[in-house]
């Protein structure tokens, strides 16, 4: 398995290769464009953080050990980022979890989705994903 | 860049930054209490300001004029001041194009005192029903407030129509003039308007600074919404006496540097002429509704004849947010998302919009510059 380090510097290398906005953006926007994230099942009022500019719906399972992270977005710029984010964080420990930081973000250009001030749901996503690993690690203590 | 997120706020002329640079670095001191010759010609710069708003509005006293620290101070200073005049059962009307700004603190004026909100519904162009805000009118209405202008939408809402017809039936009105007075120079005796509240961060002047107009008998009304400093005329621990108008509602040290350049900003203002001013965003405002309209899927939201240089759109099935995105990448400031208006989101039935809003300073150029990259971001998005 990969730590949440290793991923974090394969998606820095992976971007390193675009050369500019245009190509960043192109390739968020693609993976924006996959498939649905999260079970429609899962995309409820509970689940859901709202931005003011765009909504996030957050779920969360425990397997075994580790935490497994679906997540959707009505706005494909930031699927795209959940789809990293999720890479980076899901079918991982959460003591992992909790203890990861977001840095690589400024790493691969995307810095300004992850402001406060643009409302978009992202912040108040970070937090919710380390908030169940702490509640995931409660149960595991 | 291209900044085209005016309605939001408007970018600060030379001659205003001149005026704030020259007080900080010329005659800095408190107001209204100095015996010294600087607090003098602070002061008198000061209430010379008001004089020139109390001009620009055509208020028919200078004391009608309160400073505030904006628009949101003032429609809270106001809502306050009704919590010791309504009573259970008296109604409010609100219309559906107001800002969250506009909507809250009436929804608590409510809670303190019993009072019923209603609301004047807006059609699919964005236009209030007057019709509907007729129905609504009652014995019990007490108090009508309606913006100006949409911020939203941009439209111009018929405030003449809704100040005569709540005055036949003796209810008192505030306009939120926020919207309108980058665009329109209104004279507040012939709208005959109980109140009228602005912010001059949208008129080329700073933030943290607006007024609250009042007919002098309404503030007589009111009772002072915060204690301190320069509010009160005597106090012993017995008992205080308030300040007359406008004093009484301009408790601590105001935002000095701030209302002499709002003065400031309002002279910058006329002296280009709100006509003319007026003329030349309508131009824009037609040229970019051409402009816009040409792109396949784009929908404008807001769409009445009587309307500002605001154009609220959004591309079929791509969000705001993403568009708003591809447009900043581009070096193009425009506002996404529901623009403190929630109401008219869910009417639309839409998560919000972008928002290109113009000022006189802008052109068509520019506009071609977001035509570009409205039609890069649908190729990005799409």
């Amino acid at each position: 398995m990969q730590s949440i380090q290793e991923i974090q510097n394969e998606i820095i290398d992976e971007f390193s290769m675009f050369e500019d906005w245009e190509e960043r953006y192109q390739y968020m926007i693609d993976l924006g464009k996959e498939l649905p994230l999260i079970q429609s099942q899962y995309k409820t009022e509970d689940n859901i953080i709202k931005g003011c500019q765009s909504k996030v719906w957050v779920h969360a399972e425990m397997n075994e050990d580790k935490i497994a992270f679906t997540a959707d977005s009505d706005a494909i710029i930031t699927k795209g980022i959940i789809a990293i984010l999720i890479r980076v964080f899901s079918n991982q420990h959460p003591k992992d979890i909790i203890d990861a930081n977001t840095d690589f973000i400024d790493k691969i250009g995307l810095k300004e989705h992850l402001s406060p001030t643009r409302a978009n749901g992202l912040v108040s996503m970070i937090k919710q994903l380390k908030m169940y690993a702490i509640a995931y690690q409660t149960q595991l203590n | 860049m291209v900044y085209f997120d005016n309605a939001a706020t408007s970018q600060t002329p030379q001659q205003v930054i001149d005026v704030i640079v020259d007080y900080y670095t010329n005659y800095n001191a408190n107001i209204h209490r100095g015996v010294h010759t600087l607090s003098q010609e602070a002061t008198d710069k000061y209430e010379q300001a008001r004089q020139t708003i109390q001009r620009h509005f055509n208020a028919k006293y200078v004391h009608e004029v309160i400073f505030t620290s904006g628009t949101t101070h003032s429609i809270n200073l106001v809502a306050n001041g009704f919590s010791a005049l309504l009573e259970k059962g008296d109604e409010i009307i609100v219309s559906a194009l107001e800002h969250h700004s506009n909507i809250v603190p009436w929804q608590m004026l409510c809670e303190r005192t019993g009072a019923i909100l209603k609301v004047i519904p807006m059609n699919q162009h964005g236009e209030l029903e007057m019709d509907a805000y007729d129905a609504l009118l009652s014995e019990n209405t007490k108090l009508v407030f309606v913006n100006h202008i949409s911020n939203a939408l941009g439209t111009i809402n018929p405030i003449k129509h809704i100040i005569d017809n709540a005055h036949q039936i003796g209810a008192a009105v505030l306009i939120d003039g926020a919207q309108a007075c980058p665009h329109i120079k209104p004279d507040l005796q012939d709208l005959n308007v109980d109140f009228y509240v602005a912010s001059a961060h949208k008129i080329c002047g700073p933030t943290g600074v607006g007024i609250l107009y009042g007919k002098e008998e309404w503030l007589n009304k009111l009772p002072p919404y915060q204690g301190g400093g320069e509010m009160i005329a005597e106090v012993t621990f017995e008992k205080t006496t308030y300040a007359g108008l406008p004093h009484k509602f301009e408790a601590g040290t105001p935002n000095i540097c701030g209302g002499i350049a709002f003065g400031a900003a309002l002279n910058y203002m006329n002296a280009i002429g709100f006509e003319a001013i007026a003329d030349y965003e309508n131009e824009l405002l037609d040229y970019g509704t051409e402009k816009l309209s040409e792109i396949e899927g784009l929908k404008i939201y807001g769409t009445s004849k009587n309307k500002t240089s605001v154009i609220s759109f959004n591309l079929e099935g791509i969000h705001p947010y993403d568009v708003g995105s591809i447009l900043d990448k581009l070096g193009i400031a425009v506002r996404t998302g529901h623009h403190c208006a929630q109401p008219i989101m869910n009417y639309f039935n839409i998560p919000g919009t972008v928002r290109a809003s113009f000022a006189f300073y802008n052109t068509k150029t520019e506009i071609d510059t977001l035509v570009e990259g409205v039609r890069k971001a649908k190729m990005m998005l799409s």
